[in-house]
């Protein structure tokens, strides 16, 4: 064993040595004492980032299990974005309801632990390791607030199904242990190709438990149930934390394991989940339109994003396989940023998450209701925002394999939920406020944050070119 | 010996109980049972298979899903914990302030 055996994991120790260290911090803290413990987490996830940056390209490996390919390091980058968004979104959540900062910032960067060596392993059971300690960090960090009845039933619902889809991943993967002797996705995959097996009825069952169990941690219908429970119960700045990171997280170790290990049987798994992904982004949708809560909505919004996500990942071909991760970044930044106005607009009486909340935002809070209505075109799909940018590379890929329905279905409901993004936005301009308080200002770092991620999806709506050669790259290293 | 077909068929039974587990018990503390039951049944298979290749890796990965299961029966149970105190009740369906 060498030195540069640890290369690949370098980026995952900074986040986890950043939580130890948040967790002493916490320990040693005197009652009352401020410790500016959310700038370790920063330190933490920046280091990541730079450590990301200077693995580019050289698709390091540590332990035969993690991979530092230019895919996971993509991933890498969108998950310390939102990282470290988040961060600077909750210092007010947390000041405002009391949650300890130590325990807060260390299973944030814990489950950003998971999250990456998901996306890093290219061990089917290193992958459920991982899934594991995002999930179980994710689930403590959804009922953090133990005094709402509310919190604390959200985390047992997205507790008792997470952990039930978790049971379906580790069968799938017993089933492939089994066929092929190995859980190493590579070998698994030449297996796979080699002896032709693509009729064992036991690899069919490995990969239908596999989906089951990815779709559920992408919340896709009919695996969705727990999402909408867990976005609205959750404070709203780790909701904004599990839509992106938890669903990025996922959604790449999704195609890692598909398209690259599983793609000799990729004419079994594309009719299912061409299935689930028309069902989730018309669910989604559909049911979004209804819903008065902002959390609720944006929930039902997330689950058709998740739709469109699996649109890219059927349509990898050679010209659409970057828009899976070109469409995971902007929605990434765009959806991180939505919740986090969110969660700054929350005041310690009122959460003000509700649709009528929001009446006369723009007389009240000029610049957050400009900002969120950004974010919220962005959901939609409109020029020049990121959101534009990537649901038109998607949809193009899937038309260019064939899969025309597929392209128009998303094309429609991306039309349909335009209604409930544009009704934020009418009731932010048009709608006078009544007596309700109003939320509290935002300002200082926070500010600085959002005005950031706005810039970021402008950026990638206007001048997408260079991401999308990164997402290029990156996503040639997997197949 | 007996075929590994036994215990993949065993293992299958016994996930099927813990799916069934899941939906229909009326008692969040047997709703964490029976997905501790699927996890052992997939225990159960990894070992079925591990011993049909002559190696020990089916073995040792059971023990880090032991540790798994492990570490989500605690966080499970501690949220089992603060919902009770918020509910008096162990009834799922006394669970419904968000609409499912």
């Amino acid at each position: 064993m060498t030195s540069s055996d640890f290369d690949a994991v370098v980026p995952v120790i900074c986040v986890a040595l950043a939580g130890l260290f948040a967790m002493l911090a916490e320990a040693f803290r005197a009652r009352g004492e401020k410790m500016p413990i959310g700038g370790l987490a920063l330190i933490g996830l920046v280091g990541a980032g730079v450590a990301s940056v200077l693995l580019w390209n050289r698709t390091a490996t540590s332990f035969g299990v993690v991979t530092a390919d230019n895919f996971s390091l993509f991933i890498n980058l969108v998950l310390v974005a939102v990282g470290i968004l988040t961060v600077v979104f909750s210092a007010a959540t947390i000041e405002r309801d009391g949650i300890p900062a130590g325990e807060y910032y260390a299973l944030m960067l814990f489950a950003i632990v998971g999250m990456m060596l998901m996306v890093q392993s290219s061990d089917l059971l290193l992958m459920f390791l991982a899934l594991e300690t995002m999930s179980i960090a994710v689930y403590v960090l959804t009922g953090i607030r133990r005094d709402q009845a509310n919190a604390t039933e959200a985390a047992f619902k997205y507790f008792l199904l997470g952990a039930f889809a978790s049971a379906f991943f580790l069968y799938g993967i017993a089933f492939i242990y089994g066929v092929t002797g190995t859980t190493h996705l590579e070998r698994a995959g030449a297996a796979i190709a080699a002896q032709s097996m693509t009729d064992n009825p036991m690899l069919l069952i490995a990969v239908g438990l596999l989906i089951v169990g990815f779709a559920f941690k992408v919340a896709a219908v009919p695996f969705h149930m727990w999402s909408p429970d867990a976005y609205e119960g959750a404070p709203a700045v780790v909701t904004g934390f599990m839509s992106t990171g938890v669903k990025a997280a996922a959604v790449a170790a999704f195609a890692r394991v598909f398209l690259s290990a599983l793609g000799p049987l990729v004419d079994d798994w594309t009719p299912v989940l061409w299935v689930i992904a028309v069902l989730t982004m018309v669910v989604g949708t559909v049911v979004g339109v209804s819903q008065t809560s902002i959390k609720r909505m944006l929930a039902y919004s997330s689950i058709a994003h998740a739709g469109y996500l699996l649109v890219a990942i059927i349509a990898a071909n050679d010209v659409g396989k970057a828009s899976l991760l070109f469409y995971l970044a902007s929605y990434a930044v765009t959806n991180v940023g939505a919740f986090g106005i969110i969660a700054l607009l929350g005041s310690k009486e009122h959460a003000n998450d509700e649709l009528r909340d929001y009446a006369g935002l723009a007389h009240t809070h000029p610049g957050l209701a400009a900002l969120m209505t950004i974010f919220l075109l962005s959901l939609g799909g409109f020029p020049p925002t990121a959101g534009f940018i990537a649901k038109w590379y998607a949809f193009s890929a899937a038309v260019t394999e064939g899969y025309y329905w597929l392209a128009v279905i998303g094309f429609l409901s991306s039309v349909v939920s335009v209604y409930f993004y544009l009704r934020i936005v009418v009731m932010m301009y048009m709608t006078e406020r009544d007596a309700r308080p109003v939320p509290p200002p935002v300002r200082g770092l926070a500010m600085a944050g959002l005005v950031v991620s706005v810039l970021a999806v402008l950026y990638l709506g206007v001048l997408p070119a260079q991401v999308i050669s990164w997402a290029e790259q990156s996503i040639a290293t997997i197949f | 010996m007996v075929p590994i077909t036994y215990y993949l068929v065993l293992s299958g039974i016994l996930f099927a109980i813990g799916t069934a587990g899941v939906f229909l018990r009326k008692n969040v503390i047997t709703l964490l049972l029976s997905v501790e039951l699927m996890l052992n049944a997939v225990n159960l298979s990894f070992v079925a298979f591990g011993r049909q290749f002559g190696t020990v890796d089916g073995q040792i990965i059971t023990f880090f899903v032991m540790t798994v299961a492990a570490a989500e029966a605690a966080v499970g149970l501690a949220i089992v914990i603060a919902l009770f105190r918020h509910r008096e009740s162990l009834s799922p369906e006394a669970f419904t302030n968000l609409k499912w």
